[in-house]
């Protein structure tokens, strides 16, 4: 499934015909961004269709629809980045945005134009508008069958929201190194939020996950009313959980979701920026021991269909699978083209950026451990008191002391090899390095979460996947309020 | 090298595209509409050891319409603003709407609510700044961290600079617009010793270039709270007085504010449902909001849906007084909006104050907090779960730096041991407060 030209054929046409643009402009385009002293420039042209509708009290009383796009212009020479983006996709646009992102950076030497090379790819999921997918009846109807399931499923359930979005994203790059690739990008998600009341008690429970198709699969899929009971079931076992211990012991994380304390604790750290100027904890480790025996961690954007998965990303490096962690040892960064350049590396696929106006940085795609030999119930057992979570709300790292933070939004504790009592408020704290030197089991049962992830940097959002099997770590320091 | 921004012609520009789109709204069929839209320009530049790294223009417009079909409701937006996608927009609107459910508490505020006092509370102060101006700024914020002894490198110094328009108008007739600007110069350094990298910052923002504070002081406050982390351990687990730094007890208030937001009361998912006039704090403490200060950061005559704003006290004398409310969550309440679609505006302190030395005396043996982290606050029940670095303190005096550990409890439980409030008044963002003493909460740490 290569199906390149025709995804340029297909973005050209988007973005560029409208505005009475064609392939060929883009040479003069790029040329009002390179200038002498310029390394690099590059043209990122973006439009995205984006759907929103939302249920509460059993009717779907929100809908929105939103439309954006615009072309961002960079320029790089050195470590410096000239940068201006536009809404109008337009010549006049590509003069003064280009004119304004070289003008911003004005030293070195004039390198020679290269000539245009189609990039090659492999298609990781259906260039497709996912929002076509369904009608708007059926779309309504998927709501409404989530608030329905939800509500029988429990009396103790008081309030359901359900959401539905959609994205379909449109991108085409052009840069000077010859670069040309484009992606058509789909991306949904399905939401169930409910409030439980019982005893004077309330809680919240909720489930989702989507990916990079189109809203017929999530129908087909069934998954409103799998959500619902999802989201139903956490609340439930949320109103009795006890309030959790305060303290350092063994913590067991469930396969899946929680594979977003690796994102935190390990992932950020190997952001080839990071490690470029030097401000992460894992900077100058390279080839050493960075985690137990058995641990190995990938960013792969390779996967069929997942959120975090990218054909090729916003530089238009094809995704890739790419080793950060192999048995403990610390084997590679993940890089877009300007730190992979100044590093010396090769760009790994993991430029991405928010949209056409803002800069594109190194990033996570869908990033996993892989399976171990352990059974997830032997992981338990060995577990005299600790705690297993099982779902986790959020999560934030220092990159530069390598303290890392999650709160779980379901977690038991484990007293004497059995999983016993919710619990609830737990946050897990650590620092990256040394939990992962504290990995002492691993599970053979390797999941990915289901496709709700989003992650922050510098301000900018963008989808990511998670996944690994159960895991045990032999010490954290857990917040609960039980000392 | 900046480009030129006219606000005026902006404003202009902005409220003739959303009388269009009324007008379209009307024609198409809608029984109701209201639109917003607006534009902002600016400048962004960051260096990184002494030299630039990124310089950015940016220019980000938008307009939304949201309309109403009977009892039927439906939005678009678009960052075009030209007719061909405001007829667009209004066009997918409508036909949203066909498909959303009745909804008896949909529409637009009340006409007779609209604001009808629009004074200017002047808080545009445009920024004539070139590229190169904007960069010496930065790299002069940036040298005075790295001058600083035991700085071992930069992590980046960024300046940014920007001005915009916004515009609001409805069916009812009411069109209000705004101009504005923002401005903030910020530094973050490294450290390093034999226990490794801390890394801290320090900036200053302010909507008149004016009331910025000296960049050189910026980066040696920067490097300042980076140096002070360095040689962190970890503190006992325990019960223990915390003392919260005023960038983060503003977030206390936020979290109250979500509390008292009318969308989190009418889906039952607040942990202060039904407690209207009920005590929440001690009784020497209040809590307001200014909204028609001039010259602040959040200031605006009118809110999110045209409804002239007020001086809403939320909290009086310990007891919750109001809640936050806009038309559709007071209808769904069976309440009267509070002018606060959009939320609250220069929320400040009605309370005694003391010196930051006199709250570490009263706390005696507790934690410092100077930073939190994760998003461990559950809005529902009021639990309260974050990662956190600091100081520990003994006698009323700071030790020595710690990191890695939590400080847990409930924030009903927070509120009502609140022991006192420093003179320390952090005034960069919406919310002004100083330190808070918060008698006890769970530490988890070694």
């Amino acid at each position: 499934m290569t199906a390149y030209k025709s995804d340029v054929d297909t973005a050209a046409a988007i973005l560029l015909t409208p505005g009475g643009l064609d392939l060929d402009a883009l040479e003069t385009g790029l040329g009002y961004a390179m200038g002498a002293g310029i390394d690099y420039a590059d043209l990122y042209f973006q439009r995205t269709w984006q759907e929103g509708w939302v249920l509460e009290d059993s009717e779907v009383k929100e809908a929105s629809y939103n439309i954006d796009g615009g072309v961002g212009v960079r320029s790089l020479a050195g470590e410096k980045t000239g940068f201006a983006y536009s809404n109008q996709i337009t010549a006049d646009a590509l003069m003064d945005t280009g004119r304004t992102a070289a003008g911003i950076v004005r030293s070195g030497k004039r390198l020679p134009g290269q000539l245009v090379s189609p990039v090659s790819a492999m298609s990781r999921y259906a260039g497709i508008d996912p929002l076509a997918g369904l009608s708007a009846e059926e779309k309504v109807a998927m709501l409404k069958q989530a608030d329905r399931v939800a509500r029988a499923a429990d009396p103790s359930i008081s309030q359901v929201s359900a959401s539905l979005s959609g994205t379909y994203e449109v991108v085409l790059v052009r840069a000077s190194d010859g670069t040309l690739a484009a992606d058509i990008r789909p991306l949904v998600r399905f939401n169930v939020s409910v409030i439980a009341v019982k005893n004077g008690r309330r809680e919240r429970g909720s489930a989702g996950g989507g990916g990079r198709y189109s809203m017929a699969k999530l129908r087909d899929d069934q998954v409103a009313e799998q959500y619902a009971k999802e989201a139903v079931r956490q609340a439930l076992v949320n109103l009795e959980a006890i309030d959790a211990p305060a303290g350092q012991m063994p913590v067991v994380l469930a396969s899946g979701w929680p594979g977003i304390l690796l994102h935190e604790a390990v992932g950020h750290g190997l952001e080839g920026d990071f490690n470029r100027k030097g401000s992460s904890a894992f900077a100058g480790k390279m080839g050493e021991r960075v985690a137990a025996k058995g641990v190995t961690i990938v960013d792969d954007a390779t996967i069929s269909d997942s959120r975090g998965s990218m054909s090729v990303d916003d530089e238009g490096t094809p995704g890739q699978y790419t080793p950060l962690i192999e048995d403990g040892i610390l084997t590679g960064y993940m890089q877009d083209k300007l730190n992979a350049r100044l590093m010396g590396m090769a760009p790994t696929g993991n430029a991405r950026r928010e949209s056409f106006a803002h800069l594109p940085m190194p990033r996570m795609t869908n990033t996993v451990m892989l399976a171990g030999q352990d059974e997830p119930s032997d992981i338990i057992k060995s577990v005299k008191r600790g705690i297993y979570a099982v779902s986790f709300g959020g999560g934030q790292v220092d990159i530069t002391s390598g303290k890392f933070v999650f709160s779980a939004s379901e977690a038991y504790l484990i007293e004497d090899g059995k999983v016993t009592a919710p619990v609830k408020g737990a946050t897990l704290i650590g620092n990256g390095p040394e939990a992962m030197q504290r990995v002492s089991m691993i599970g053979h049962d390797m999941a990915l979460d289901t496709g709700i992830g989003v992650c922050g940097k510098e301000g900018q959002g963008v989808p990511v996947g998670v996944g690994q099997p159960t895991l045990k770590l032999d010490e954290l320091t857990v917040g609960g309020t039980q000392s | 090298m900046a480009q030129a921004f006219d606000a005026s012609a902006q404003q202009s520009l902005l409220t003739a595209r959303a009388e269009e789109a009324l007008a379209l709204a009307k024609r198409l069929g809608a029984d109701a509409a209201e639109v917003g839209a607006s534009v902002d320009q600016g400048i962004g530049v960051s260096v990184r050891q002494g030299e630039v790294e990124t310089v950015e223009l940016s220019r980000d417009q938008g307009i939304a319409v949201t309309l109403y079909v009977g009892q039927r409701k439906g939005s678009a937006s678009s960052t075009d603003a030209s007719s061909a996608s405001i007829q667009a927009a209004v066009e997918k609107a409508l036909a949203i709407a066909r498909y959303t459910g009745e909804d008896p508490a949909a529409g637009l505020a009340d006409a007779s609510l609209m604001a009808t006092e629009l004074p200017d509370l002047e808080v545009h102060y445009p920024w004539a700044l070139t590229t190169d101006e904007a960069i010496e700024l930065a790299l002069a914020c940036e040298q005075a961290g790295r001058d600083v002894d035991g700085i071992s490198q930069s992590d980046g110094a960024s300046l940014s600079s920007g001005e915009g328009v916004r515009v609001y108008a409805n069916s009812h007739g009411f069109l209000g617009t705004q101009k504005g600007s923002s401005h903030s110069l910020s530094c973050m350094l490294i450290a390093q010793d034999a226990s490794g990298m801390q890394r801290d910052y320090d900036y200053t923002s302010a909507r008149d270039p004016k009331a910025l504070r000296d960049p050189a002081e910026v980066g040696r406050e920067a490097a300042e709270r980076t140096l002070r982390r360095l040689g962190a351990k970890r503190p006992p687990t325990g019960t223990f007085p915390v003392l919260f730094d005023p960038s983060l007890s503003s977030g206390l208030i936020g979290h109250l504010l979500s509390g008292l937001a009318g969308g989190a009361l009418y889906r039952q998912a607040s942990f202060l449902c039904d407690r209207l006039g009920t005590p929440l704090f001690p009784d020497w403490f209040s809590l307001e909001e200014r909204p028609m200060e001039i010259g602040a950061t959040a200031s605006s005559p009118f809110d999110g849906e045209g409804v002239q704003t007020r001086n809403n006290r939320f909290i009086d004398q310990g007891s919750i007084a109001s809640y936050m409310l806009s038309s559709y969550s007071a209808r769904r309440l069976g309440m009267q909006t509070t002018g606060n679609a959009g939320g609250a505006r220069n929320v400040r302190l009605v309370a005694p104050l003391q010196s930051r030395d006199s709250l570490l005396k009263e706390m005696g043996r507790g934690i410092w907090v100077t930073e939190l982290m994760g998003q461990g606050v559950n809005g529902v029940t009021g639990d309260y779960s974050r990662g956190a670095a600091g100081f520990w303190v003994e006698d009323g005096k700071v030790q020595y730096p710690i990191e890695e550990f939590t400080i847990a409890g409930n924030l009903e439980r927070m509120f009502a041991g609140l022991v006192g409030i420093g003179d320390d008044t952090d005034t960069r963002g919406s919310v002004h407060t100083g330190s808070w003493l918060i008698d006890a909460m769970t530490v988890a740490g070694d």
